[in-house]
């Protein structure tokens, strides 16, 4: 990773707490970091500094007259531009809303406000973040912070280049097939997707809205622990929200794996390219020096995950993304009469892989092959959740590859759409079980560029996952510094 | 079970109307290829033997949550309105639905 301006999010809020860093300052220092990189990373769609200097001088007043702002007092967070901010563009980097100032905050928005922390902008993404490297995004593409000719994973490719380049220690993102910890792994910072249900998704752009699920960037374990307390936690205005106690995950952090049960996957392991799978035995190897027990294990049904999900996500989307009709938000092409009007909007503001997963939706569910497709991926879907079931009757967590390969060049898997499904291949089965899981950097490829390890849990198994992904952090600290 | 038919420029076209989308003559052949690729590698799902096994449409138990019917505040209707692309009289307006009247 790249020299910041931050130790880390929670050295700001402590700084800030204890009145020896005022707000405004760390503020003006993510501000002027976003300034000098973004115009070659191109990781931000909007800079909301208006408004961040507005909040950062709340934060500093609430402490002049002795109020704690919160956990994340005064630090700067990057939002995907898929999570709606009240007032401030939230487009999902598509024409289709382009301009489109939202009349509500998402939930994680305000938990984010009342925890203290600071909006400093919202992030490019692959249009509606339907992609796997933000080449997708309507505005051109974002780079990688450590090689500009790259990628820097997708969808939320902004979010995990801005934290990876240091400009703020924390982001969120959305990950409905592994959109938050693909680019995590290519971008060297930790990326995590929850248990589906433990973060609201209000105000979160549907895509696919039974796998859809906001997850925190950071640049350390214990960060992305602390982000995730605060946005967690159940959430009236959305029914698919859990109603029970957010896992404390910050407070087992230390507490080591001594007789953690891991099970090296087999298919996470062998899908990966060479020199990622090497880091991956490594990775298991530390864990078994730190005293887990860990063993390999095959889940096969895993390999069916990719075309189950190809089928399922998009038949979602293209019912989600029916709303797009001109009419109450966004783009208007006029037309003589409403359904010509909807057609050249639709045709007009959605990019080609968005046109794509609409049209391959609509294939899947449509008659004569609803059962043939969609039926059968939603049967699929309950083998892989069995799969994942045998597996933890042996295993607490699960360890594998978060991507097939470090970051690829930009431009070389856009002209065939499976080629590029094909990164998604490790992280889908986790959002087809809801289960959670995450990427902790541990050491680099072949190239250079960081590798990301992936530990998987069962539903819920949060503590226990950021148990073993702060063992890892250590090891690989211990390693290469 | 019958063999599936491959996904063809016909199946292209159908869907993309039912999506209220319209394709040019190379788009059409460009999309075709390319989703016929996707729809390929879906069949190793679809020739699956998955008799008796239940679907799984979501990955919680999920019921249905109602909530207490009490009066709170909705949106703003201006702020709404101010994001429509045409509002009138504190209303959407939209082109023509029905055709003329005879």
């Amino acid at each position: 990773m790249t020299a910041t301006p931050f130790e880390s999010a929670l050295a700001v809020a402590d700084a800030v707490r204890r009145g020896e860093r005022t707000a405004r300052s760390v503020v003006e220092a993510a501000l002027e970091a976003v300034a000098k990189r973004d115009p070659e990373l191109h990781a931000f769609l909007h800079v909301a500094a208006d408004e961040a200097r507005a909040a950062a001088d709340a934060v500093d007043d609430a402490l002049r007259v002795g109020r704690d702002p919160g956990p994340l007092a005064g630090v700067p967070v990057a939002l995907k531009d898929n999570l709606c901010t009240r007032g401030i563009p939230t487009t999902c980097a598509s024409r289709i809303l382009a301009g489109w100032r939202p009349p509500y905050d998402a939930t994680v928005v305000v938990r984010l406000r009342d925890a203290g922390a600071i909006v400093v902008g919202k992030t490019n993404l692959d249009e509606f973040a339907m992609g796997s490297s933000t080449e997708n995004s309507c505005v051109g593409p974002t780079r990688h912070p450590m090689d500009p000719t790259r990628v820097p994973g997708g969808s939320s490719g902004g979010s995990a280049a801005a934290v990876g380049a240091g400009l703020v220690p924390l982001a969120l993102g959305s990950d409905t097939g592994g959109s938050v910890r693909q680019p995590a792994a290519l971008c060297g910072t930790v990326g995590m997707k929850p248990t589906y249900g433990l973060v609201s998704r209000y105000g979160l752009v549907a895509f696919a809205s039974s796998l859809d699920q906001i997850g925190p960037f950071a640049r350390s374990v214990a960060d992305a622990a602390l982000l995730l307390e605060v946005i967690a936690g159940h959430d009236p205005l959305d029914s698919t929200s859990l109603d029970r106690p957010v896992p404390p995950v910050s407070r087992s952090l230390d507490a080591g794996v001594e007789g953690v049960r891991v099970g090296l996957v087999d298919e996470l392991v062998g899908d990966a390219a060479p020199d990622v799978a090497r880091r991956v035995r490594e990775a298991a190897e530390a864990l078994t020096k730190a005293g887990a027990v860990v063993e390999e294990v095959a889940v096969p049904e895993m390999r069916l995950g990719l075309s189950a999900y190809y089928l399922i996500a998009p038949a979602e989307a293209s019912s989600n993304l029916a709303r797009y009709d001109g009419v109450r938000y966004g783009l208007r092409v006029d037309a003589p009469d409403v359904a010509a009007m909807n057609v050249a909007t639709r045709t007009a503001g959605f990019g080609p892989e968005v046109k794509r997963r609409i049209m391959l939706g609509t294939y899947a569910l449509s008659a004569g092959y609803y059962d043939a497709y969609y039926g059968k991926a939603q049967r699929v879907r309950t083998l892989i959740v069995q799969a994942f079931d045998r597996a933890y009757e042996r295993f607490d967590v699960l360890l594998g590859a978060t991507a097939p390969s470090t970051a690829f060049a930009v431009g070389e898997r856009t002209a065939d759409p499976l080629t590029m499904y094909m990164s998604d291949v490790c992280t889908i089965p986790s959002n087809l079980a809801g289960h959670p899981a995450m990427s902790v950097p541990f050491g680099a490829g072949d190239d250079g560029l960081p590798v990301g390890v992936q530990v998987l849990a069962p539903a819920l198994g949060e503590v226990r996952m950021f148990q073993v992904a702060a063992a890892l952090e250590r090891a690989a600290k211990a390693r290469w510094g | 079970m019958t063999e599936l038919p491959p996904l063809g420029r016909d199946d292209v076209a159908h869907v993309a109307q039912l999506a209220r989308l319209a394709l040019g003559e190379v788009e059409l052949e460009t999309f075709t290829n390319q989703l016929a690729r996707v729809v390929e590698h879906a069949r190793d799902v679809a020739a699956l033997d998955v008799e008796g096994v239940p679907p799984t449409a979501h990955p919680l138990p999920v019921r249905n949550v109602l909530r207490a019917d009490d009066p709170r505040p909705g949106l703003d209707r201006a702020e709404v309105l101010a994001a429509a692309p045409v509002a009138e009289e504190g209303r959407f307006k939209v082109p023509r639905i029905v055709g003329e009247a005879p």
